[in-house]
């Protein structure tokens, strides 16, 4: 038995995406150890964001069930809820592959606007707040200094009244990380972190999220097609082609999996009949 | 056109080229114009006939052709655009020599036209210099102003400076009147200026829907309308007052945005645009053929007028009146100035509303939902509520504007409710800037206000002779305007979004980043 199959945060059993007649998602089963860092690698159009969207709930999938559970062995399952109840209640967060801030406020209003439900429930459902009742001036002031904690985490305090339209690549990257964290989650997941970054900020994002799952205590999910980030920071690896699961397992057993390095690379004309049947095409 | 000349190229080499285009552009004018204008039908014994009118087409022609080529020449192609030195007046560059001599020369000029126009007597030369003096004057006064004093807070003086004009506007003129006799078309004022902040208020109000939330609302005055029914049917079936009537209006119509959000939830730009147009035209079309309820087309009469504390505004009733309890004499002025600030009471709140909602939750939710829905959800923000809450804060000022709009008419029919209403709304808030209060003020001030305005432009017709009539071309004037804005200042007149909170120091962030929630 695997180290993160017992006790897994979240457990994905044959999970399938069907978009009319294509199947996007096929049948595929992991799960997400507490604490550790999982990758979903895999050739373009492999169904990676698809499954993503599925966690996140942004799809809602045909088949197959989702199941996470919280610490306190509370338990969700993930293909019931709405997107937004995905990261209030069972507390999921994600970034988008192509960056979603909003860009039109600055730095410190993304962070604020990811804490809202907190910040809400403090208002008073607004009314409270409008009227001048309630503690809102404490629950804002506590949300500033979160915000300010992870401004300082991804190195952006200078720029915290900036627009976030403005920041460039890497710092939009950064920035929308720290926004999903400001909402306080249990599993990260992240759409390709690593694309578009430089060699530089390439180190400086895996020590951010060695950092975060270090100091956080949670689960940290990541797309990521940058195999310097994947072998060095995961704890474990599933592999997808084709909407199907090839491999699943530690960076070192992905690595020399003959399916994965056939997925990758392709194979020889004459054993491509040998591998099919192995993959079971 | 517009891109800069090559520096050094001569004059002949320039003209070429912008004679080209000129010639092209006459073309075009004309053949633009050769039906518009070069043709008139005339009803004669025989028929309709067609009578040309050649010198009227030279004419246009001739303006296109000339005025293209020296805008060629001075503007676009030229190496000192002779629009800079204007242009400085409102920003803060620094002015060379020859942006100096080209005022001075201009104000010299103005000067001499002034000095001859009223020698010969022709107001419209006067009229003419007097608008490049104004134009001049302000430029200098505010060249002044940021030069002596570059650090105040323009927008807060502006804006605390606009609301006490508000506020102390009528009484300080019906004082005035009273005290000095010097004939103000008081009554026509206030009922203007009621006009003016009814539009103010309906422009804050879709601001919420439109401007922060991004959902583009094309039905805005049904919720207007609702307002208006809600108030004027229990007023008049059931005789309750307005104050009573008030936020059980506002709540109608806050109802009434749910209902409409609800199945518009998942639409967005142009289909939300549609849907809510549709909206608004049910509602009026309910008004007119529910005639057990609404009267129908005859509409609603004989609606209260607000009271002063239970204090009527009418010469004499069965009880005590505003004039006989504080022993004024009887004027009817004094009720349309209570509805003054009745309605810029109700206007304040609204904005007041909205300025402390944009610094809540919900409001930075409302506004990174026009920013990105999708990173919302992820965010865990539920934007079916977020939308609802949107929609009905948005409606609820509305029914209170349509509340204020049944009181001062004291008549209403489905006819004040039709669609270029909400197409005027949404033109102001448009116009203002979406997001901006201070903008939205401003084109609801410019756009009714300065539309009545051009009722009083008799100083025209010293141009254009004694038979034009301005009030004729206000809609030209109007689109004119219109045009012009959206070519300068395509995001409206204030189109930056200031921040709701900073951590240092909050700057306006610029209107490229601030979406519009189309997408």
């Amino acid at each position: 038995m695997k180290p993160w199959e017992k006790d897994p945060l979240l457990r994905v059993e044959h999970l399938t995406m069907r978009f009319g007649g294509l199947v996007a998602v096929d049948d595929v089963s992991f799960e997400v150890g507490r604490r550790d860092i999982t990758a979903l690698i895999g050739p373009n159009g492999a169904g990676k964001t698809t499954v993503f969207n599925c966690i996140t709930g942004f799809y809602k999938p045909s088949e197959g069930m989702m199941e996470l559970r919280h610490p306190d062995s509370q338990s969700f399952d993930l293909e019931r809820l709405d997107d937004h109840d995905i990261n209030s209640r069972a507390r999921v967060a994600r970034t988008f592959q192509n960056i979603r801030l909003f860009r039109g406020m600055t730095v410190l209003e993304n962070l604020m606007v990811a804490q809202h439900n907190v910040l809400n429930r403090a208002s008073g459902l607004t009314i409270g707040a409008i009227l001048g009742l309630s503690g809102f001036g404490k629950a804002e002031r506590l949300a500033v200094d979160h915000a300010r904690h992870w401004l300082g985490r991804v190195d952006l305090i200078a720029k915290a009244d900036e627009p976030a339209g403005e920041l460039s690549y890497g710092d939009q990257r950064r920035l929308e990380i720290a926004r999903a964290m400001c909402t306080r989650p249990l599993l990260l997941c992240l759409d390709e972190p690593a694309a578009g970054l430089n060699a530089r900020e390439t180190d400086g994002l895996n020590e951010l999220l060695y950092s975060i799952r270090a100091q956080e205590d949670i689960a940290l999910l990541l797309i990521e097609h940058d195999m310097s980030v994947v072998m060095r920071i995961s704890d474990h690896i599933v592999v997808l082609d084709y909407g199907k699961e090839i491999a699943d397992g530690t960076a070192e057993e992905v690595r020399n999996d003959p399916k994965v390095i056939a997925a990758y690379l392709g194979v020889p004309d004459e054993e491509l009949p040998l591998v099919e049947r192995e993959v079971g095409l | 056109m517009s891109a800069l000349a090559e520096p050094g190229k001569s004059f002949g080499q320039r003209l070429q080229p912008a004679l080209a285009d000129a010639i092209i552009a006459g073309w075009i004018a004309f053949l633009l114009f050769c039906l518009l204008l070069g043709v008139r039908t005339v009803d004669k014994v025989t028929g309709l006939t067609l009578q040309p009118r050649p010198t009227l087409l030279a004419i246009a022609v001739g303006i296109v052709v000339f005025g293209r080529l020296l805008l060629n020449l001075f503007v676009w192609q030229a190496e000192h655009p002779i629009t800079t030195p204007f242009a400085k007046l409102f920003t803060s560059e620094r002015f060379e020599r020859r942006d100096l001599i080209v005022l001075g020369t201009v104000a010299f000029v103005s000067a001499l036209v002034l000095i001859v126009g009223s020698i010969i007597g022709a107001p419209g030369f006067q009229l003419v210099a007097a608008c490049v003096f104004a134009f001049l004057g302000l430029g200098v006064v505010r060249r002044a102003i940021v030069y002596f004093f570059p650090n105040l807070p323009y927008a807060r003086i502006f804006t605390i400076g606009g609301i006490a004009f508000a506020v102390l506007f009528p009484i300080i003129s019906y004082l005035l009147e009273k005290a000095f006799h010097l004939g103000l078309p008081l009554r026509y004022l206030f009922d203007l200026s009621i006009l003016v902040l009814t539009y103010v208020m309906l422009g804050w109000g879709l601001n919420i829907v439109v401007g922060l939330a991004g959902l583009l609302d094309l039905g805005y005055v049904a919720f207007y309308a609702v307002g208006a029914y809600v108030f004027a049917l229990l007023a008049t079936t059931f005789g309750l007052g307005f104050w009573m009537c008030l936020p059980i209006a506002g709540a109608a119509a806050a109802l009434w945005g749910v209902i409409l959000g609800f199945p518009v939830l998942r639409l967005r730009g142009d289909y939300l645009a549609i849907v809510t147009l549709a909206f608004g035209e049910i509602v009026r079309i309910i008004l007119i053929n529910w005639t057990p309820v609404t009267n129908g087309p005859n509409g609603v009469s004989d609606i209260p007028k607000p009271t002063f504390f239970g204090l009527p505004f009418s010469a004499a009733g069965g009880g005590p009146t505003f004039s006989s309890f504080f022993g004024l004499k009887y004027d009817p002025v004094q009720g349309i100035i209570f509805l003054y600030y009745v309605i810029l009471g109700l206007a304040l709140i609204t904005n007041l509303v909205t300025i402390r909602l944009r610094r809540l939750p919900i409001g930075r939710a409302w506004e990174a939902m026009r920013e990105d829905e999708i990173a919302c959800r992820s965010l865990g923000i539920n934007t079916t509520i977020t939308k609802l809450t949107a929609f009905a804060t948005g409606a609820l000022f509305g029914g209170l504007a349509g509340s204020f709009f049944a009181t001062r008419q004291g008549f209403i029919s489905p006819e004040s409710f039709t669609f270029i209403e909400s197409a005027i709304i949404l033109a102001i808030v448009v116009l203002g800037g979406m997001g901006s209060q201070l903008g939205v003020a401003i084109a609801a001030i410019v756009m009714v206000g300065g539309f009545e305005a051009l009722r009083h432009t008799e100083g025209l017709q010293s141009i254009f002779g004694e038979g034009f009539d301005p009030a004729l071309y206000r809609m030209l004037l109007f689109g004119i305007a219109m045009v012009g804005i959206m070519v300068w200042r395509p995001r409206g007149i204030i189109g930056s979004r200031s921040p709701t909170i900073a951590l240092n120091e909050a700057r306006p962030i610029p209107k490229d980043l601030v979406d519009t929630g189309r997408a």
